[in-house]
């Protein structure tokens, strides 16, 4: 380990997001620069896993200033390292500006988005160069395991984890100690514990950050649970869509054995654990427990009927339990800090805190950790800075395509899983994606079914006709071919995949439409009865017009149309021609004057 | 086994999937069961430059959809479909986990975020 002191660390995250707008570029500029003017003994680049704030990429913190540096280019790195890492002063043209204000925030504690969240999972988001494992022991890691292993007994690690309140964070919200002392209680060697990270709800992605920001303390929440109900054999399930977290959590494993944390008796206690990875095939419903541990086993990943539930008979017929990532990476701080500590977050029935994926149309996109029980409200205002554009926010949908969405009456529900449910949507994974006025909700509805119908595995007739019949009639309605009685013969049709699907991707399958019958019922008749989509979105249904009072004839929408729709003399209002217009918004996306509508 | 033989290759060529079926002693319909329900696996060769247009519910709200059909329009090939030059293998996937970015096309492996069609344009330039 590097045992030296530098003066000042700047913290590049190189999460998957950061990576894909060059953040690695800009390190090995920033590490150029700084060698350049002799720095290299003072000041140290660290990459970290994600910070966040997604949006913003690439992001650099300068500590311990607590700088904040957003949106950098290897071309910026002179500047910053000339002026903040030498002479001292901060470079506020590089620095964040909330949306409509002028001036930059510095401190990254001090900008909204980071402000009102509280970090638990996240802890070491941004603060540690996630392939270094002395890092993470600097940070108090593998200290509860220590204790957990040198203190406790099996049944005492149960009980703690029970007291603490902790529910499983994959979706379904079961409570963990109960699931593992029913794994423990299971007579029979050779159970198992699997970790999934077969994060498929699009739109979250919590779980790939955490496993690329803080791999260790999935990993020791593993040996924590394997302890506890007597497990020797763990397995981690990965999208095969994460290389970079596959990537780190085998340096971790690596690392983990190198240093007798894992594997044969671990800390000289006698107890022995390994950890094997296994990368997922692309297929959805492999994120429900009994496909995934098909898949695990080689097979096709179909899910079987429960009871047996895995902790009676999973992997191989074993006694196997399934745990997600964010339960995982929360088992060690439980540990370390207790129950009690661990309980005061939250609600009475949800503890602790959730993190979400905050994206689609929102000012701020990244990820957040909250304590559970805060109003959905201040998750996307006060931390996620509303809805960008000036636009009107109409819903933000959670829990993937087996939740719901949520209209902006209901916003000030805490978010904890009792509430969610009531409303008709679900806590699931944690994606939470907000929708303004130009979002069709059929379109919406529409989009998750057709994901759902796609991975569906077939097994069950209710969801694997029931979804492609969906899919019909609401292609019907968005194509405005909708009948009056299609809006029923949905809820009726929704209620029988509900009941007769074996596993969760089936019985939650029509939530979506469900949901955006409730609160959203007037845009699918408007859709029925007067042929028109008001959100402008369903392609059928509308025209792309050119306002002459705002069009000034630039002649850059005539370029842009790849069909050459668009005709005009220059200096006067061009216009289109429908017959040839395929509504493919290229117009729209390049005019400057606002002059495209939708109608 | 299938998987490194997907990343090597590109695909899975029926000879390789018989050689394995016969070494490992399962049958080839297994094989052929698995390569077909999972999404990483692919039976025909794929084009120099595999592009993966992500349709996550955030980049669906924010045009991914139409990043999609401006790629099927100027490349004139279905999605699925691989471009007769070779150049071009186009497909859509459900997420990357990079919402922060959306809308989001994945080129190989690099991620392209927060895009516009006319950006599109350029970025697929690169890709000879």
């Amino acid at each position: 380990m590097d045992l030296k002191t530098y003066r000042t660390h700047v913290m590049i995250c190189a999460g998957t997001a950061c990576v894909s707008t060059h953040s690695l570029a800009v390190k090995e500029a920033l590490e150029r620069e700084i060698q350049k003017h002799g720095l290299e003994d003072e000041v140290k680049v660290i990459a970290t896993g994600c910070i966040g704030f997604c949006e913003r990429g690439p992001i650099a913190v300068v500590q311990p200033d607590d700088v904040f540096y957003q949106q950098l280019t290897e071309d910026d790195i002179p500047l910053l390292v000339e002026e903040h890492l030498l002479q001292g002063r901060p470079v506020e043209k590089l620095m964040y500006i909330p949306e409509g204000e002028k001036k930059p925030v510095s401190r990254m504690m001090d900008i909204d988005f980071f402000k009102h969240q509280q970090f638990v999972v996240l802890r070491n988001r941004g603060r540690m160069d996630p392939e270094e494992i002395e890092e993470y022991i600097a940070f108090d890691g593998y200290a509860g395991l220590t204790k957990a292993l040198t203190t406790m007994k099996p049944e005492e690690i149960i009980d703690e984890i029970k007291a603490s309140g902790l529910r499983g964070r994959g979706g379904a919200g079961f409570p963990t100690g109960l699931k593992w002392e029913l794994c423990r209680k299971t007579k029979g060697d050779g159970k198992y514990l699997i970790c999934n990270a077969d994060e498929g709800d699009p739109g979250a992605y919590m779980d790939r950050s955490i496993l690329e920001a803080d791999p260790h303390a999935v990993l020791e929440g593993l040996i924590i649970g394997a302890k506890a109900v007597g497990a020797h054999q763990g397995f981690i399930y990965v999208r095969d869509e994460y290389p970079l977290a596959v990537k780190r959590i085998k340096i971790a494993i690596e690392q983990a054995t190198e240093y007798g944390l894992l594997g044969k008796d671990i800390l000289g206690t006698g107890f022995d654990f390994e950890v094997e990875v296994v990368r997922g095939g692309g297929a959805f419903v492999c994120g429900e427990e009994t496909a995934l541990m098909a898949s695990v086993e080689g097979r096709v990943g179909r899910p079987s009927t429960r009871p047996p539930f895995p902790v009676e008979k999973g992997l191989w017929d074993r006694p196997t339990n399934i745990n997600n990532v964010e339960t995982w990476a929360n088992i060690p701080i439980i540990i370390l800090k207790g129950a009690d500590w661990y309980s005061t977050l939250g609600t009475e029935k949800s503890k602790g805190t959730k993190v979400f994926s905050l994206v689609g149309k929102i000012n701020n996109s990244g990820l957040v950790e909250v304590p559970m029980g805060i109003p959905l409200r201040k998750i996307i205002f006060d931390i996620g800075g509303g809805v960008p554009g000036g636009k009107r926010f109409k819903a933000v949908q959670t829990g993937g395509p087996s939740g719901g969405c949520i209209p902006e009456e209901l916003l000030d529900l805490p978010v904890d899983f009792e509430a969610l449910t009531q409303a008709g949507a679900i806590m699931g994974s944690g994606g939470l994606i907000v929708m303004d006025e130009n979002t069709c909700m059929v379109d919406v509805a529409l989009y998750f079914v057709s994901f759902l119908a796609e991975e569906s595995c077939g097994k069950c007739t209710p969801c694997r006709v029931g979804l492609q019949r969906m899919k019909e009639m609401l292609t019907a309605i968005t194509e405005g071919r909708g009948e009056e009685g299609d809006l029923e013969r949905l809820e009726n049709l929704a209620r029988t995949i509900q009941d007769g699907s074996l596993c969760g991707l089936g019985q939650t399958a029509p939530n979506p439409v469900l949901s955006t019958l409730k609160y959203f019922r007037h845009e699918y008749e408007a859709h029925i009865r007067d042929q028109s989509c008001p959100a402008g979105v369903c392609k059928p249904l509308i025209t792309y017009l050119i306002d002459v009072e705002k069009c000034t004839g630039c002649g850059v929408c005539l370029k842009a149309c790849p069909v050459g729709a668009i005709t005009g003399e220059r200096k006067q209002p061009h216009r289109i021609d429908q017959a040839l217009c395929t509504k493919c918004g290229s117009c729209m996306e390049v005019c400057r004057f606002e002059a495209i509508v939708v109608e | 086994m299938l998987q490194d033989i997907q990343k090597e290759k590109g695909y899975l060529p029926e000879e390789a999937l018989a050689t394995i079926a016969s070494e490992v002693k399962v049958p080839l319909s297994r094989l052929f069961s698995l390569a077909t329900f999972y999404k990483a696996f692919s039976l025909v060769p794929r084009g120099r430059h595999y592009i993966n247009v992500c349709l996550g519910t955030a980049c669906h709200v924010r045009g991914g959809m139409k990043l999609l059909d401006k790629l099927e329009r100027d490349l004139g090939i279905k999605t699925g479909e691989t471009t007769s030059d070779n150049r071009f293998t186009l497909e859509a996937v459900r997420c990357v986990g990079c919402c922060g970015l959306a809308p989001v096309v994945v080129i190989d492996e690099n991620f392209h975020g927060k895009l516009t069609q006319r950006e599109l344009t350029k970025v697929l330039k690169r890709y000879g």
